[in-house]
């Protein structure tokens, strides 16, 4: 549904120059809420506000809905017909609302079709109809200033939502709001996507939002994509960062000559008592550092971080019973890539 | 001198101060307006970014603005008379009122146009919007509080250059004071006159004051309103039920709040 490939935005100003983008390709399927996560400065605001050409990509193309947007844009820097034609085809959502305080909730909401030049009497059968779907209907005549937060936020998304977009794009929609909030916002937005067969392509710093919603993520760092994939992917990939971020276990190894193992449970093979087996069948005392159950997109992943004794040549032979479990392993310590050639 | 005779000349001199204010006001907000508008679009990061051009009107407008009134009027001169056929009288003060005021408002414009949130602009983008409707759906109706008080600043200033206008045989209250007050010893007129230009000042201020400040209200951004405490309480008190007046409060006092949470 989004593609961009080979994205690169330079941002020149008083003669430096920032790279905020270096070649991003990513890929985002029709339907699913995907999510880019990436600390402060790491370029995720530039990568989502290029996907509508708020911003102008110095190299590179986008294309949303088989439309190819970089190509809309032209040479000029202002935003020709064909271009503002297919943004309202995309909502977005932002951080701090920009709802105009002038204007009241039902007017905020309209304001996009006025643009789109819809009937007045349409405007507000249709700006009703979505305060209704997200739970505003009786806030139609308030102020924004007469809501709090997540009531704001909600018009925010009404209001993306009033050129019937196939995709909404948001800008760390909940980061300025309290957790109870940010809950049933993420809830919401998680309903329009199934409701409406919404994609979504929602930009956070935190893993939680990533946790509770998406069916895909990807990790950036200094402009580039470092990891991506369907969470399901990415929590089965050895040694992947943003598995380790959205499902963390802790606990130190107690001596030097110990080997800690993150064991990770997908479905079936949570069931199986495989810590017991290798226990026996090996005869080694095992100890658990820490564990823990959680649903990550809605699936049970269960992650838990044990210690043998031995160093980790020691240890080859129990790990190797407990891949062929079907169980994903990542010893501490130990390089992903020489884990996967492990694995085969 | 009686009052039988000051009130003719008074009443007159009323009629030609507020019809030369008056138009020149209008002309000042129709030319202003968009050359404020401009002014920020035009700006580095703006819109319509073209520093050429942005420098340009810039430099007009800082000219325009930094010439003494009576200068202007002066040179002015064969302008007006171009326009007016006349260099006297109520229509020829009109002119180098407006162009005097022009630029002075066109500035107040550039500040409360900046000062509107770029977040704004960038959602109406992202709807589709052209740069024509950021103007009319988000730069104008979000400063309109300011603009009212800009507007306001502009008639008080407009009034006091329309006293200079005076001199150039406009009439009005300004004359009043130098041909009675100056030229005759007239203290009674002339103190008359002091105090029908600070009432009808103070009324107009009060007046823009009081728009701007049910607009700032109905937006929640009372942060910079003009405070009008007196006023509110009355308002409140009247014909109202007395729970009103603790809602009133919270009201205002959540206001600021809001605007917290706005600001990044
Ligand atoms: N308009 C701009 N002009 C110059 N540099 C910019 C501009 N916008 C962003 N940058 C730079 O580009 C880099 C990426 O910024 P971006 O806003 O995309 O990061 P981000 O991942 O969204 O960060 P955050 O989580 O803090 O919002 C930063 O180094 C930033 O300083
Ligand atoms: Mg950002």
């Amino acid at each position: 549904m989004i593609t961009t490939s080979g994205l690169t935005k330079v941002y020149r100003s008083r003669g430096r120059e920032v790279t905020a983008l270096d070649g991003v390709d990513l890929h985002v399927r029709e339907g699913e809420v995907y999510g880019v996560i990436g600390q402060s400065g790491a370029g995720k605001s530039s990568l989502i506000r290029c996907v509508n050409l708020l911003e102008r990509p110095t190299a590179g193309t986008v294309t949303v809905a088989g439309q190819d947007l970089t190509a809309l844009a032209g040479r000029g820097p202002r935003a020709g017909k064909a271009l503002r034609e297919a943004r309202s085809r995309i909502g977005m959502v932002f951080q701090h609302f920009n709802l105009l305080s002038s204007r009241t909730v039902q007017d905020n909401v309209e304001l996009p079709l006025e643009i789109l030049g819809v009937s007045g009497k349409e405007r507000s059968r249709k700006a009703l109809e979505l305060l209704d779907l997200v739970g505003l209907s009786d806030k139609a005549k308030a102020y924004p200033a007469q809501l709090s937060g997540g009531q704001k936020q909600r018009v925010g998304i009404a209001r993306a939502l009033a050129g019937d977009p196939k995709v909404l794009l948001s800008d760390e929609a909940t980061s300025a709001l309290d957790p109870e909030t940010t809950r049933s916002i993420l809830q919401l937005l998680r309903d329009l996507n199934q409701q409406l067969g919404l994609t979504v392509l929602l930009i956070t710093h935190e893993m939680d939002v990533v946790k509770s919603i998406c069916d895909s993520a990807a990790l950036m760092e200094k402009g580039r994509i470092i990891e991506s994939g369907t969470v399901s992917e990415l929590l089965a990939t050895p040694g992947s960062e943003l598995a380790a971020a959205l499902f963390p276990v802790s606990g130190d190894a107690t001596g030097d000559d110990r080997t800690v193992v993150d064991v990770t449970f997908h479905g079936e093979s949570a069931t199986q008592p495989v810590i017991s087996q290798l226990s026996r069948t090996y005869n080694i005392d095992i100890s658990i550092l820490g564990a823990a159950m959680d649903t990550v997109a809605g699936k049970q992943v269960g992650r838990m971080r044990i210690e043998l004794p031995g160093r980790y040549e020691d240890n080859v032979v129990p790990i190797g019973f407990l891949r062929e479990q079907g169980l994903q392993i990542d010893v501490q310590g130990q390089e992903p890539v020489l884990l996967k050639e492990g694995a085969k | 001198m009686t009052w039988s005779e000051m009130q003719p000349l008074l009443s007159q001199a009323c009629w030609d101060t507020l019809y030369m204010v008056g138009w020149s006001t209008l002309i000042a907000i129709v030319g202003g307006l968009p050359l404020g508008v401009l002014l920020v679009l035009t700006d580095k990061g703006g819109l319509l970014q073209n520093t050429v051009l942005n420098k340009v009107i810039g430099q007009i407008v800082n000219v325009a603005r930094s010439m003494p009134f009576i200068i202007l009027m002066v040179a002015l001169m064969g302008f007006t008379r171009w326009i007016t056929g006349t260099t006297i009288g109520r229509e020829a003060a009109i002119v180098p009122l407006a162009i005097g005021a022009i630029p002075f408002f066109a500035r107040l414009v550039e500040t409360a146009v900046r000062e509107v949130d770029g977040g704004l602009v960038e959602a109406v983008q992202a709807m589709g919007g052209n740069t024509w409707t950021v103007v009319r759906k988000v730069l104008v109706p979000e400063s309109l509080p300011s603009l009212i008080s800009s507007a306001t600043t502009t008639v008080v200033a407009l009034i006091g250059y329309s006293a200079m206008a005076g001199t150039v045989g406009a009439g009005g209250l300004g004359d009043i004071a130098i041909r009675y007050g100056y030229q005759r010893f007239e203290t009674g007129l002339m103190w008359i006159t002091v105090a029908i230009l600070a009432v009808v000042i103070s009324v107009i201020q009060f007046a823009g004051d009081y728009a701007a400040r049910g607009l700032h209200r109905r937006g929640g951004r009372s942060g910079s309103a003009p405070k009008l405490r007196f006023l509110r309480t009355e308002t409140t008190s009247v014909g109202d039920t007395p729970a009103a007046i603790p809602a009133q409060a919270t009201e205002a006092d959540r206001a600021p709040a809001a605007e917290v949470t706005k600001v990044p």
